[in-house]
């Protein structure tokens, strides 16, 4: 039994169309759990009905073993990080941050402990008498989270707390949510539509399309074995490339351009009368070697990251990426060779987008991992 | 913005006199203030200035006295619309419930309605009510403001939802995250809607005549009109005294909130 439990909780404005739909879900004592999708998947909302502000339409929420579905949310014993940070204008940092141990009638004295604990633990402890229209991002981020730390809640929940921060901030502050996190001890909720954010912060990921949930697992999990399209193209940076394929005779023939030999008979059967789609990751797209599978591509754009380099190439109708260790000196127009190996390949079912077969080489690598 | 210097002097011209065709009526009453009844009569320059009006104003009339009804009257009205419409306007923004936006549109639609055309059911009420010639008969009929209503709600709706959400999660109230964090948020507005308030009530005048029949609680832009037809024969340089004595008042508020004032009419409409 989780600490968190979901089942078969929906939502519907209006009693029209569901926003949200079926979700089953349980959440760990501890975990830092991530729910990402794109905007309009519905994982604000689901947040927000944990949190007690917006009504439940269906199913049962439970907190802690205890039915929570009409609880107002003060009573849910749960703080919560905006992404505006909704941080009180007319108040200091100080009153900010003790607002609300004083609607809980905390006494003084246990205000005052504990807000020096939290103002020094977060690094505010000059800044308490500011008003936040004077503090930066960064800062006015920190108070937002001084105030879900001081409540003592052991649940936290996040909704997008990065997202109005500057890049480098943000990493920064990535590691310093995850460390405080794990330090306290706390539940942590956090929405993101950010996959780079919830691959690197999450023990576990939820991924949410149009209300319903595509995929629950941990991090490499999802980028391994992405359970369909929709999760292969979302995690993961570039986006896996897609093919449509199909098996003439033994060849594997992506998109009407690549033909691959393919001779893994035991999963032939699998595959016998369906239209697949193939997707492979960038990285999985090497210089070709002469081995098999070395197709040529003419270089349609170079993007050079120092460490590493991206090439782009047509494949049919479809724009596929390369990733490259080191710095190639490579220009647009020019023909390379590049190896794409069947182990490296997931395949999905073209009408339903459901994964059939991971990359094989993947489950090697976990062996290796472990 | 720069502009030839030709240009721009005859801008500085044309706008000083119109500024001095529009402040003409008041400088006159200022200057006739000081003069004697003689010279107003005749249209002459004036031979001497003094302080002689002013002191029969105070003596020939209960100045103090309707100074201080007005100034009781106009505070009253002031408290009272900006606790009524800031309540008002707080449901409005921050409760839900079924048919709210209907019900602020016809609220606002009342706005259409001058106040001259619902002058005699008002009368009626506070005749009955036998508030004629009391402080509640010339303060509450104008607590309800469908203006102030409509200004506060604006400037509420600024207030991001998420500050009523994290107070919600703090366990706070309604009405105390009203007091607490709306009203010092919105501080701008409220004291434009006081000053706003303030000055019309200060210059009210069909109303206090209709609904005061004697000196008790008549505020001064009655007695103004009386220092008018107490004689047959119009004491101006009285009259103008009290009428500068009027508009201290006003000018004080203006001068210490105009930037106030101007800061929240127009706040919200560039952003």
């Amino acid at each position: 039994m989780g600490y968190i439990e979901l089942m078969d909780i929906s939502k519907s404005y209006n009693k029209q169309s569901d926003v949200l739909n079926g979700i089953d879900l349980q959440i760990e004592k501890g975990e830092f759990f991530v729910l990402v999708g794109p905007s309009g998947s519905g994982k604000s909302t689901l947040l927000r009905m944990i949190a007690g502000l917006e009504d439940i339409s269906g199913g049962t929420l439970k907190i802690n073993g205890n039915i929570v579905n009409h609880l107002p949310p003060k009573d849910r014993n749960l703080s919560m990080v905006f992404q505006n940070y909704a941080l009180y204008p007319h108040l200091t940092v100080e009153q900010n941050i003790l607002f609300g141990l004083n609607a809980k009638k905390i006494d003084k004295a246990t205000q005052k402990k504990r807000l020096l604990e939290t103002a020094e633990m977060m690094g505010l402890s000059d800044l308490l008498k500011r008003k936040p229209r004077e503090l930066s991002g960064g800062q006015r981020q920190r108070v937002a989270l001084a105030r879900a730390v001081v409540s003592d809640a052991p649940l936290c929940l996040m909704d997008e707390p990065l997202s109005n921060l500057d890049a480098k901030l943000r990493a920064n502050m990535r590691i310093e949510i995850r460390r405080l996190q794990k330090k306290l001890g706390l539940t942590m909720i956090y929405v993101t539509h950010d996959q780079v954010e919830a691959m690197t912060m999450g023990d576990r990921i939820m991924v949410l399309n149009d209300g319903i949930i595509q995929q629950v697992g941990e991090p490499i999990a999802l980028y391994n074995k992405p359970s369909n399209l929709f999760v292969a193209t979302f995690i993961g940076s570039p986006k896996m490339n897609l093919g449509k394929a199909k098996l003439k005779e033994s060849n594997l023939v992506i998109e009407d351009v690549f033909t691959i030999p393919f001779n893994h008979e035991q999963i032939l059967a699998k595959f016998q009368n369906r239209q697949l789609v193939v997707g492979i990751r960038a990285e999985h797209i090497p210089h070709g070697a002469e081995k098999d599978g070395v197709q040529t591509v003419e270089i349609v754009n170079v993007e050079q990251l120092g460490n590493e380099t991206l090439i782009s190439f047509e494949v049919g109708s479809k724009l596929w990426t390369a990733k490259w260790l080191g710095q190639w000196l490579v220009g647009v127009g020019d023909r390379v060779p590049v190896q794409i190996s069947v182990e490296n390949m997931c395949f999905f079912d073209e009408d339903t987008g459901n994964l059939i077969q991971a990359a094989t080489s993947s489950l090697k690598r976990e062996v290796v991992a472990i | 913005m720069t502009m030839p210097i030709s240009k721009k002097i005859l801008f500085y011209f044309l706008l000083s006199i119109s500024a001095l065709v529009v402040f003409a009526p008041a400088l006159l009453a200022f200057v006739m203030s000081f003069m004697d009844n003689k010279d107003i009569m005749t249209g002459s320059l004036p031979q001497s200035l003094s302080f002689d009006n002013y002191i029969k104003a105070f003596e020939q009339f209960p100045l103090l006295k309707y100074l201080l009804n007005s100034f009781i009257v106009a505070i009253a009205i002031t408290i009272g619309q900006l606790i009524l419409s800031s309540l008002a306007a707080y449901a409005f923004v921050f409760l839900e419930f079924k048919g709210r936006d209907l019900l602020f549109f016809l609220f606002i639609a009342t706005m259409m309605v001058p106040f001259e055309a619902s002058i005699i059911p008002n009368f009626h009420i506070i005749r009955d009510l036998g508030w004629i010639d009391q402080y509640p008969g010339l303060t509450v009929p104008f607590f309800a403001t469908a203006f102030g209503t409509f200004l506060l709600r604006q400037n509420f709706k600024q207030i991001p939802k998420e500050l009523r959400e994290a107070s919600q999660i703090a366990g706070m109230g309604d009405f105390k995250f009203y007091l607490k964090v709306v009203l010092p948020v919105a501080k701008t507005s409220l004291v434009t809607l006081g000053a706003y308030g303030f000055l019309t009530s200060w210059n009210m005048y069909l109303w206090p005549l209709l609904s005061t029949t004697n000196d008790t609680v008549r505020t001064v832009q009655i007695g103004l009109k009386q220092l008018q037809t107490q004689e047959q024969l119009n004491d101006w340089g009285v009259i103008m005294s009290g009428a500068i004595i009027v508009i201290i008042p006003t000018m004080i508020l203006l001068f210490l909130g105009q930037k106030q004032l101007q800061k929240g009419l127009t706040e919200g409409a560039i952003k």
